[in-house]
């Protein structure tokens, strides 16, 4: 179980203007949440908070009701810089079977664990390289197989297809809905892709540029079991993304548009 | 590529030996001041033979390991707390660069009264040579550690110790390496400077001064300074060949950003 609830989440590195402004979002066990925003907007800085990797400057973040104080239990990140966050010294299977060693695992499970785990991102045979010695769409994949072998209950990803190829990147989005289906996790995704956005997400989240805030907070009224051709091709897929891609330039909620369940309504900035 | 950069190295060096050669039989200079380089060469050839030498090889090596095995279980270590603990190594910044640009064979007096066996007193300054180096290429890569990379362990629950182990100790390593080659090629001139001022049973430094004092023969001082540069190259090569096996990683990286 893992229910996050942010409220008047603000952050400074310390420089004379914040970078968050005041987050509010709550997000229920076992959702799958989009964010999007302009870029240097706050959102890594952001999923860092949530990761208890930097105290916040201001506000309150608690996780299943107790407050982020350090690194929560069962938390899975995948960072934006992929290539620092893997370590150059082990092959891509030790540096997916090593943050197993917090589950109590033997070596040998370990192993099959991160295996396993390559092969879901479709890198069956990566396993004795080096992470240096793959290509960065390839890296990229060996972060999110380390965050998936260890079977979070909560999952931060930072623009995590941002260097792979289309065609992986769909495949890549697949299996992080059959993850998200199968497992119970709750996932909050980071992403400059509008489209990707609205085809992933129960929810997208859509922050304004800084000091960040919630700019609006849409509801994904889309099939549970999609599809990248047909979800795609739906009027509501068409009709969300066009939104999306609204708000993410600064536009306010189009007329017709009802609100989201989380109260974020007065917040909404309707003039361009 | 590798080949020919060794086959050129070879030939410069064949050529310089060769202009020695000419220089010195043709009478341009004093044939006792610079001898052939031939004669040199051969007196280097039965040195590799003569027991007593060898003897002497073994005791400056033997210092020369000792002490800077004995800095380098000191300086790690200390670099480590010191890197990793920001106070503390703010607090040790301004007295590591006071006793650091002390050369070491100032010291050598004091070590003479305070150590009487040679053996220790030689280990003791190498140790005082080699701890710099190791303690401040320690140091600072440990303060220099991606944070990146030790957030990516955090987050995944690690706590400090682990991340230093797992993360901290391997991406500092090359860099603590390169420390202890550098230390090394320190610690050669230390030695031999040592053995020279202080004196003492055995050891290329006392060949050296033992061959001056009687009588001088060039050929056989050049000798003797022959074998000390193949020992620091040696060392040096062979410190380097280990790192590249272990920290392959780390070349492949920096020679990919090239
Ligand atoms: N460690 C840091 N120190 C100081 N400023 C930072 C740091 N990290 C990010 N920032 C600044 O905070 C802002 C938001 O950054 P970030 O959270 O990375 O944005 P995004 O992920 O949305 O692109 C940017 O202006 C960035 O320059
Ligand atoms: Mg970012």
């Amino acid at each position: 179980m893992a229910m996050l609830q942010i409220t008047g989440l603000t952050h400074s590195y310390g420089g004379d203007h914040g970078v968050l402004g005041g987050i509010d979002l709550t997000v229920p066990d076992g959702r799958l949440v989009s964010i999007v925003g302009p870029s240097g907007c706050g959102k890594s800085t952001l999923l860092r908070c949530i990761a208890g990797l930097i105290r916040p400057t201001g506000g309150t973040l608690t996780l299943d009701g107790s407050p982020i104080d350090g690194v929560p239990d069962d938390l899975a990140v995948v960072f934006q810089d992929y290539s620092r966050s893997l370590f150059p010294w082990l092959t891509v299977r030790d540096n997916v079977a090593l943050p197993l060693r917090r589950r109590g695992m033997s070596r040998p499970e370990r192993r099959a664990a991160a295996q396993e785990a390559l092969e879901s991102v479709g890198l069956p045979d990566a396993g004795r390289r080096y992470p240096w010695q793959l290509s960065g769409g390839m890296q990229q994949r060996v972060s999110i197989a380390r965050a998936l072998a260890y079977r979070p209950s909560l999952m931060l990803m930072d623009e995590p297809f941002g260097s792979v190829d289309a065609q992986t990147r769909e495949d890549l989005e697949d299996l992080l809905l059959q993850v998200h289906r199968t497992q119970k996790m709750t996932i909050l995704l980071v992403t400059h892709d509008i489209d990707e956005s609205v085809y992933v997400g129960d929810r997208v989240v859509v922050l304004n540029r800084s000091p960040a805030r919630v700019h609006a907070d849409l509801d994904v009224d889309l099939p549970a079991s999609r599809d990248q051709i047909e979800t795609r091709g739906l009027p509501e897929f068409v009709r969300l993304r066009a939104e999306v891609g609204r708000l993410v330039r600064g536009g306010g909620r189009s007329p017709g548009a009802e609100p989201a369940d989380t109260g974020t309504a007065s917040d909404i900035v309707t003039d361009e | 590529m590798r080949y020919r950069r060794i086959a050129l190295g070879a030939a410069g060096v064949a050529g310089v030996v060769a202009a020695m050669e000419v220089v010195s039989r043709a009478g341009l200079v004093d044939g006792t001041a610079l001898p052939p380089a031939s004669t040199v060469l051969g007196e280097a050839a039965k040195l590799a033979v003569d027991g007593e030498f060898l003897v002497d090889v073994g005791a400056t090596l033997g210092a020369w390991f000792g002490g800077l095995a004995l800095a380098v279980l000191v300086a790690v270590p200390l670099g480590v707390l010191l890197g990793s603990v920001p106070f503390l190594g703010t607090a040790a910044r301004a007295l590591v660069e006071l006793l650091r640009p002390i050369p070491s064979v100032a010291l050598i007096p004091l070590a003479i009264i305070l150590f009487a066996e040679p053996t220790r007193m030689k280990m003791s300054l190498i140790f005082y040579a080699c701890l710099w180096p190791i303690l401040i290429n320690t140091l600072y890569a440990l303060r220099d550690v991606d944070p990146v990379a030790k957030d990516s362990l955090r987050a995944f629950g690690f706590g400090t110790p682990s991340v230093l182990w797992h993360v901290s100790l391997p991406s500092a390593a090359p860099f603590i390496a390169t420390g202890v080659r550098i230390a090394a090629s320190v610690a050669l001139v230390v030695v031999i400077s040592t053995e020279l001022y202080a004196g003492g049973v055995d050891g290329v430094g006392i060949y050296l001064s033992d061959t001056q004092t009687a009588g001088g023969r060039t050929d056989l001082l050049l000798a003797g300074a022959v074998w000390s540069g193949v020992l620091g190259l040696v060392v040096a090569t062979g410190l380097r060949g280990l790192e590249r096996i272990a920290f392959r990683w780390h070349t492949a990286r920096v020679e990919g950003l090239a």
